[in-house]
């Protein structure tokens, strides 16, 4: 989305530079709310469906619904920093998260945490080199019966002492070499 | 008299009844799995997938397989029921696929069952709740689950279906009495009698505040705005509590059905659920409740040919613990940063897009069929002078025996930790428990007899808050966890306000300083008023409780802060700064787990022969430590 298809008031032209940059079900779902009561409620949701489908909130995507949904860029980055769930910057293949919640602390989820952050190199909020795991934490998964524990992806694990995190790491890169070969 | 609702009431039920009935599990041998998202996490869906292969390899079709909720039961998860017609209920404890086979063959094709694999290892059927006459209302569960003491000991009201029920079949929450609740409210058609029940309740809000339902419903209710609002706050964001998962995913359609009839007492037409994101799987199950309901006719137009109309859609959260708050709230569903606002005008009298709204916890709705179905007085009569029912606790820490119970307002805390919990993980000396999470505080162990309730918890300086209680052992430092408390909540301020803004991050800094061992004792009282200042300014309930765990710290623990500062020592040997690892010569056999695992190789010393550890380069993370199973590594 350029400077120039953002000033234009040519409604076909925004649109069509918005086809470009956002998904087509995405699209609808900002169409149809366009008429709708409140429709400006739905713009987290709309953040949601963005980065369910890139990882994450980009620029241009942010952009591009700002100018669909007719909404201010500055106030689609303003809710999309204020919030913790949203990533600005892209995320790795396996998203790895740390619970860092109150029963995950007393259990030792900052070791785990640190065994993480010496394995893959990186800290909170950073991406491999190789693109394939981003490390975060989280606050209390609410499955502290398990704690310590750590998401990876949507699949949660627990409890884990530092070397269980080795072992875990070595089967997803293994899981990838295979799979490249 | 029959009315359009008794008859739509009644007709629901026979479809339910003949629906389950046709696929049923009459005559047959039940395989119980529960799966919410913590036994997902302890593997059940492995568990499933083996007994399915097993059953489809058996050929036989007199063996089901019922998907259930979460028990609450979480350091033994997997859990597995295995239900034969004519016999005791038997559970097991951590199954996994070998376990799987083991189960079939044995007990459900020789009739044998695994006494050394049972839920708590026990197998005798002890008095469940039932029996010992606490509530008739959990039946179903204490028939099943009645016989293990984790669960005796409770008393469920809430949480009566978790674990008993498939959270995504609507006709098995009908069978257990669902909707019967919203049946009778709508065919009574008073909506002031639906106050007045949950007044007589003595129902307090259960997401922190500890409000009076009815008193909230009855504001709404008589403002001059007819445009009104519901929401159910699912936000959850006390990061060590999962009670409000629990409900979601496990017994949804209870939590919703209380939602619609709050919304019949208060005259709304539209209701929102606000959930955390990072519950996709509570999300989805009432999603599927409320797709099933519409689809029933029980939300949406002319409510069980009733002909009051309500609707319900879902909103996300986006990981912001300010969002729980009910004004945050608010504007986050209104699509906008979510920052609170000063109250009053409470919610109730102008709330979303400025009309009234009323705001209340997942747990809380989960109240209210209980207290339809048996009466306010019922209610009131299971807790305490001062508020009625029961609470929902996420047990977790130095406990033996994590998990979600249940207990009635006015039981001792003690009982709650030792009774339920089983006492303290390796039998170490109780030194605190913590309720409230990072809005509440610590009581000591001198004090383990306190009753839970909002009044006694407030006045040792602690909270009821969500239901977060967190047990502590004489391993854990209460300056560490004050710490760890407050750089949540510095973490989690919005902004907007200077006293939480700046305050905890001052706070912070303090602390900080306590336990890298560079305070002075001024520090102590410069923290304490820090404290009282952003107690007492803050806008919202997140700056005026952040203190609370300081605050009560410094009242029940001040001589460990005055250790850390004066003697530069941790007694719980927590704070890095203040501790060095050595190994004792004479303990050391020389098995080189500590060499192998030290990350920074630090540690010296040939097989069967001491080893030691140069200081010099020791990072201090206590791998050592841990890896040691001759007691050789010393914490000093
Ligand atoms: C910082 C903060 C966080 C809160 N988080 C939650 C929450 O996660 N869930 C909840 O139900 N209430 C939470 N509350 C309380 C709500 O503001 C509100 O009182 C509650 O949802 C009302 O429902 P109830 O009367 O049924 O308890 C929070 C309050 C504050 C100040
Ligand atoms: S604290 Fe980690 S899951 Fe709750």
């Amino acid at each position: 989305m350029n400077h120039q298809t953002s000033t234009t008031d040519n409604w076909e032209a925004i649109r069509a530079a918005c086809l470009d940059v956002l998904p087509a079900h995405i699209i609808a779902f900002i169409e149809q709310n366009q008429d709708m009561e409140h429709s400006e409620g739905q713009l987290i949701a709309v953040l949601h469906m963005v980065q369910a489908h890139f990882g994450f909130l980009g620029q241009d995507t942010m952009h591009a619904v700002a100018q669909l949904a007719q909404i201010p860029l500055a106030k689609v980055t303003g809710v999309a920093t204020f919030y913790h769930y949203f990533r600005l910057q892209p995320r790795g293949k396996h998203m790895i998260n740390v619970c860092l919640g109150t029963a995950c602390y007393v259990k030792g989820a900052e070791k785990v945490a640190q065994r993480l952050m010496d394995e893959l190199g990186i800290h909170f909020g950073e991406t491999t080199r190789d693109g394939l795991f981003s490390l975060d934490s989280t606050r209390c998964l609410g499955t502290c019966g398990l704690a310590p524990v750590v998401m990876v992806d949507n699949q949660v694990f627990g409890p884990l002492t530092p070397t269980d995190v080795s072992v875990l790491l070595a089967k997803y890169v293994k899981k990838e070499k295979v799979a490249a070969e | 008299m029959p009315s359009p609702v008794t008859d739509f009431f009644e007709s629901l039920r026979d479809r339910a009844h003949s629906a389950l009935a046709g696929g049923g599990k009459a005559g047959k041998v039940t395989i119980q799995v529960g799966s919410a998202t913590c036994e997902h996490a302890a593997g059940s869906l492995d568990v499933l997938d083996e007994f399915t292969k097993h059953i489809q390899s058996s050929g036989s079709d007199g063996i089901v397989i019922h998907k259930t909720g979460c028990t609450g039961r979480c350091s033994k998860e997997p859990i597995v029921g295995i239900f034969i017609p004519g016999q005791a209920p038997v559970k097991y404890e951590r199954v996994n696929r070998e376990l799987v086979h083991e189960i079939f063959t044995k007990h459900i094709q020789k009739g044998i069952p695994l006494p050394e694999h049972a839920l708590d290892g026990s197998l005798d059927r002890k008095d469940g709740p039932e029996k010992s006459g606490k509530t008739s209302i959990s039946k179903h569960f204490s028939d099943m689950y009645g016989d293990v003491s984790f669960f005796t000991a409770q008393n469920r009201v809430a949480m009566r279906h978790s674990g008993v029920l498939d959270p995504e079949s609507l006709e098995e929450y009908i069978s257990l009495d669902g909707f019967k609740a919203l049946a009778t409210v709508l065919s009574k058609s008073d909506p002031e009698w639906v106050i007045n029940e949950v007044l007589k309740a003595r129902l307090r809000g259960r997401g922190g505040g500890g409000f009076m339902t009815g008193q909230k419903w009855k504001f709404a209710s008589q403002n001059e705005e007819k445009t009104r609002y519901i929401i159910c706050n699912g936000d959850e964001g006390d990061p060590g509590a999962f009670m409000d998962r629990g409900m979601l995913e496990s017994d949804p359609f209870s939590v919703l059905e209380g939602m619609i009839i709050g919304a019949y007492a208060i005259g709304a037409g539209k209701g929102f659920w606000y959930i955390r994101a990072e519950y996709p799987l509570a999300i989805k199950r009432i999603q599927n409740a409320i797709d099933l309901c519409k689809a029933a006719g029980l939300l949406g137009k002319d409510i069980m040919g009733s002909g009051w109309d309500f609707e319900m859609e879902i909103r996300l959260g986006a990981g912001a613990f300010v969002c729980g708050e009910e004004t945050a709230l608010i504007r986050s569903i209104e699509g906008e940063r979510g920052q609170p606002k000063v109250r009053p005008p409470f919610p109730t009298t102008r709330g979303l897009w400025g009309k009234p709204t009323c705001i209340n916890n997942v747990e809380t709705f989960a109240n209210i069929t209980a207290i339809i179905n048996h009466g306010g007085e019922w209610f009131a009569s299971v807790g305490t002078e001062e508020s009625g029912g029961t609470k929902v606790f996420a047990l977790a820490g130095k406990v033996k025996h994590t998990g979600l119970v249940e207990v009635p307002l006015g039981t001792p805390l003690r009982d709650v930790v030792f009774g339920i919990g089983g006492g303290v993980q390796d039998d170490r000396p109780l030194k605190a428990i913590q309720t409230g999470g990072p809005a509440g505080g610590f009581i000591p162990a001198s004090m383990d007899t306190l009753a839970v309730d909002f009044g006694p918890l407030s006045k040792v300086g602690s909270i009821m808050g969500s239901g977060g209680m967190i047990v502590l052992s004489e391993d854990d430092c209460i300056v560490d966890i004050s710490k760890f408390y407050l750089s949540f909540t510095q973490e989690e301020s919005c902004g907007k306000c200077t006293p939480c803004r700046e305050g905890t991050t001052r706070m912070l800094e303090i602390l900080e300083r306590i336990t890298g061992g560079s305070a002075v004792l001024e520090d102590l009282d410069k923290l304490e008023r820090l404290a009282r200042l952003c107690q007492q300014t803050a806008l919202c309930g997140l700056g005026r409780a952040a203190p609370n765990p300081i605050l009560s710290s410094l009242k029940h623990f001040r001589e460990e802060y005055i250790e850390h500062i004066e003697g530069k020592t941790c007694r719980a040997k927590k704070c890095v700064a203040m501790i060095h690892f050595e190994i004792n010569a004479e303990a050391c056999i020389g098995c080189t787990a500590c060499v192998r695992n030290c990350p920074v190789n630090c540690i010296a010393g040939q097989r069967k022969e001491a080893h030691s550890i140069d200081q010099s380069r020791c990072v201090k993370c206590g791998q050592c430590f841990d890896f040691c199973r001759f007691n050789a590594v010393e914490r000093k």
